[in-house]
């Protein structure tokens, strides 16, 4: 057993025959917040989905082992049933199924077993009301019709339900208002334990001024070519990446 | 790099194909001939002016030719074609006396379950004849009538006369025509002025029998200002003959009232489904279909409301789903021919391993009806690359002040749909089940509940098979 939930080896990757991600290596433990940061197209929505196993993203050398398990041959849903979760970018609409059945399903699928009805109620009503979000949208298709914001926080209203060992949020916070960003990064910090693990892709700075950040990572060209503490935050927002992407081009 | 392809077997269909030995009491010989026509006949102690009806019917059916356009009929030999089987009973108003092997048949299929526990009145057809039926005592005692039709032939003589396919008559084509000679079973419902029947009334229809054909008539007449909500259920077991099923539905709505008409058609792959369905409403009236097509070889139904009376209104609700060597040409037709009429076709359709899902439909308005409004709104879902789907809509408007839209879509599943789901831990062959059941959803939830949960089943049954 590896103390390690997650552990990223020299990761190359390719979409469409490209290759986006040249030699990344990560190492996430229980109880950590990891942020990646890194301008538009150096490969952090790329490391999102190749963890989470979409098929349109080629692994062509490295490894990705979760709690000392390789998993680049599992299907998504088994990644997803180890206890990974990713909260997307643009979540998808699905029309006629709404987001109660989903969320149900989705438990179900997870522990293997039927929930108990009124318990899985409760627990969905009080997740929506702390993130205030209205009953109803229970009721409604799965993304149909709901905003940029109200999609962001069906996302972390899964991740609640759902309770994930560790959680991917990619770009959770863009296109959300200052509110929208406090009631997501309560959202996080509610969900947040020393047993699991958030890592957070982002290109601004907002949803991490509420949480607790461990480790940051710059990600340029599909490295990561510098790590530290949250003072990198303070860095990135004064300066920008054009430091480390002069660097790269060099 | 992983390569996602789903391979699907032919679904077994599980109870709909438990087929019994072929026992009847009577049949008459393969093919058409007058004789045949007049031994039906005589085998239903007709009056003299329904065999005559018949033997015209014939006439027509020879005359006309076969349809020049949609799915090929040539398969289609009426030589090989049983036009009439009775099956080895009469028809009882008690389950208990209904014989065991058709009695279970419907068991299987749940509808003695269903009678007791949401509709008020049954009938179940057994290939040609009805076999059982029965209504609440209270409706009876409010006058609405509702028996198989060679009892209302007898019984209500002067009604059927007036009515019987006098909204689809012979000459419309050549399978109606066909219908008119040899029709046999089906029911007839006569809903009285003013009389609500709040719980529906279900007729189920079975085809036993191999190389059979069923030619049931349904004749609903709701007066003015009634409400009625009739449901029908077919299916038949799969043999490796030919059936073809060429029933025939007239739908009479009066002034102010109501009529709701659900059917789910699950016939097996053998068979040939050439349905026709007509409602003529009058002022004020309301006709809403709710259609799901499933099984069959090929289908051509088209249920087509005329609007006869001012603000008259029609609803149609359709799902077709043509898997393997399919060709469900299905569809809607509407005639607004007064003033404030409205209509609305809403359709989903999926196909898969081949399968060939079409709509067609027209809606006509003619140069009265002014302010008129008619939305159709047809939606497609290919599950491979193999599958074909097609909408063809007709419109032919003759007035100027009205409103009319009209919205196609035909789409496959997004990969990055099945990937969200799959995020959550939903295995790949319930994310797609997932996503087909939600495109259906609205239809499905027009449906009567059993019936919902009957098209999910289906659905899921279709998409069962191994993803490697």
């Amino acid at each position: 057993m590896s103390e390690k939930l997650l552990v990223i080896h020299d990761l190359h990757a390719a979409v469409d025959g490209k290759e986006i991600l040249q030699g990344l290596n990560l190492e996430i433990r229980p109880g950590e917040v990891h942020v990646i940061m890194g301008p538009n197209g150096s490969g952090k929505s790329t490391l999102m989905n190749l963890i989470m196993g979409h098929p349109k993203y080629e692994l062509t050398h490295g490894s990705i082992e979760f709690e000392g398990q390789d998993i680049t041959k599992l299907k998504t849903d088994e990644r997803a049933r180890l206890g990974l979760f990713l909260s997307f970018q643009n979540p998808e609409e699905i029309p006629g199924i709404t987001v109660e059945n989903f969320l149900r399903t989705a438990k179900n699928s997870l522990s293997g077993q039927n929930v108990r009805v009124l318990a899985f109620k409760k627990e969905l009503k009080e997740a929506m009301a702390a993130l205030k979000m209205d009953p109803a949208y229970a009721a409604r298709y799965l993304n149909v019709g709901f905003s940029g914001g109200e999609k962001k926080r069906n996302e972390i209203l899964q991740m609640l339900l759902l309770n994930p060992k560790l959680a991917l949020l990619d770009e959770t916070d863009s296109g959300l208002d200052v509110d929208a960003v406090r009631i997501v990064s309560a959202g996080v910090s509610q969900f947040k334990n020393e047993k699991n693990a958030v890592l957070v892709i982002t290109h601004n700075t907002k949803i991490l001024k509420e949480l607790q950040v461990d480790y940051v990572h710059v990600l340029i060209h599909g490295k990561i070519i510098e790590r530290g503490d949250r003072s990198l935050i303070q860095k990135i927002n004064e300066h920008g990446f054009a430091e480390w992407t002069a660097a790269a081009k060099e | 790099m992983e390569k996602n392809k789903t391979v699907v077997a032919d679904i077994d269909r599980g109870m709909y194909d438990i087929k019994n030995e072929d026992r009847y009491s009577y049949k008459v010989s393969q093919g058409l001939t007058p004789e045949i026509v007049t031994k039906i006949s005589q085998e239903k102690n007709e009056p003299e002016w329904m065999l005559d009806f018949r033997l015209h019917s014939l006439k027509v059916y020879e005359d006309v030719p076969l349809p020049d356009w949609g799915p090929s009929l040539e398969e289609l030999d009426m030589n090989n074609i049983v036009t009439y089987v009775r099956p080895h009973t009469v028809m009882k108003g008690n389950w208990q006396e209904v014989p065991a092997d058709i009695k279970n048949t419907f068991e299987r299929l749940g509808i003695p379950q269903a009678e007791q526990e949401s509709l008020a009145g049954v009938g179940a057809q057994y290939d040609s004849e009805v076999v059982y039926h029965s209504v609440k005592e209270s409706l009876r005692k409010q006058g609405v009538i509702y028996t198989d039709m060679e009892t209302a032939v007898k019984e209500y003589e002067p009604m059927v006369k007036e009515y019987f396919m006098k909204l689809v008559p012979p000459q419309d084509h050549k399978f109606v025509a066909l219908h008119g000679a040899v029709w046999s079973g089906g029911s007839f419902v006569y809903v009285p002025e003013g009389v609500t029947v709040d719980i529906p009334l279900q007729s189920y229809f079975r085809l036993n029998s191999p190389g059979a054909g069923q030619f049931e008539h349904t004749l609903i007449i709701v007066e003015k200002n009634a409400k009625l909500h009739f449901i029908e259920g077919c299916s038949a077991p799969k043999y490796n003959v030919t059936n073809l099923h060429a029933g025939c539905v007239e739908l009479y709505v009066k002034e102010g009232a109501t009529l709701r008409y659900s059917t789910i058609e699950n016939w097996s792959r053998n068979m040939l489904n050439l349905n026709t369905k007509r409602a003529l409403v009058e002022k004020n009236g309301a006709i809403e279909w709710v259609s799901g097509s499933f099984g069959s070889k090929i289908s051509m139904l088209y249920p087509m409301s005329i609007l006869k009376g001012e603000g008259a209104r029609a609803d149609f609700n359709g799902i077709t789903f043509a898997g393997q060597g399919q060709h469900l040409d299905t569809g809607a037709k509407v005639v607004h021919a007064a003033p404030y009429t409205s209509s609305n076709i809403s359709t989903r359709s999926i196909s898969k391993n081949g399968g060939i899902a079409v709509y067609r439909g027209a809606v006509k308005v003619t140069a009265n009806a002014h302010h008129s409004k008619a939305s159709v709104n047809c939606e497609s879902l290919m599950l491979d690359d193999s599958s074909r789907s097609d909408t063809l809509p007709s419109m032919d408007i003759l007035n100027d002040e009205v409103d009319i839209g009209h919205e196609a879509r035909i789409g496959r599943i997004s990969d990055e749909a099945v990937f969200y789901l799959m995020s959550r831990g939903i295995s790949e062959q319930e994310a797609k089940a997932m996503i087909v059941r939600g495109f259906a959803e609205p239809i499905a939830k027009e449906l009567p509940l059993e019936y919902a949960v009957e098209m999910n089943n289906l659905i899921n049954l279709e998409l069962e098979g191994t993803i490697g």
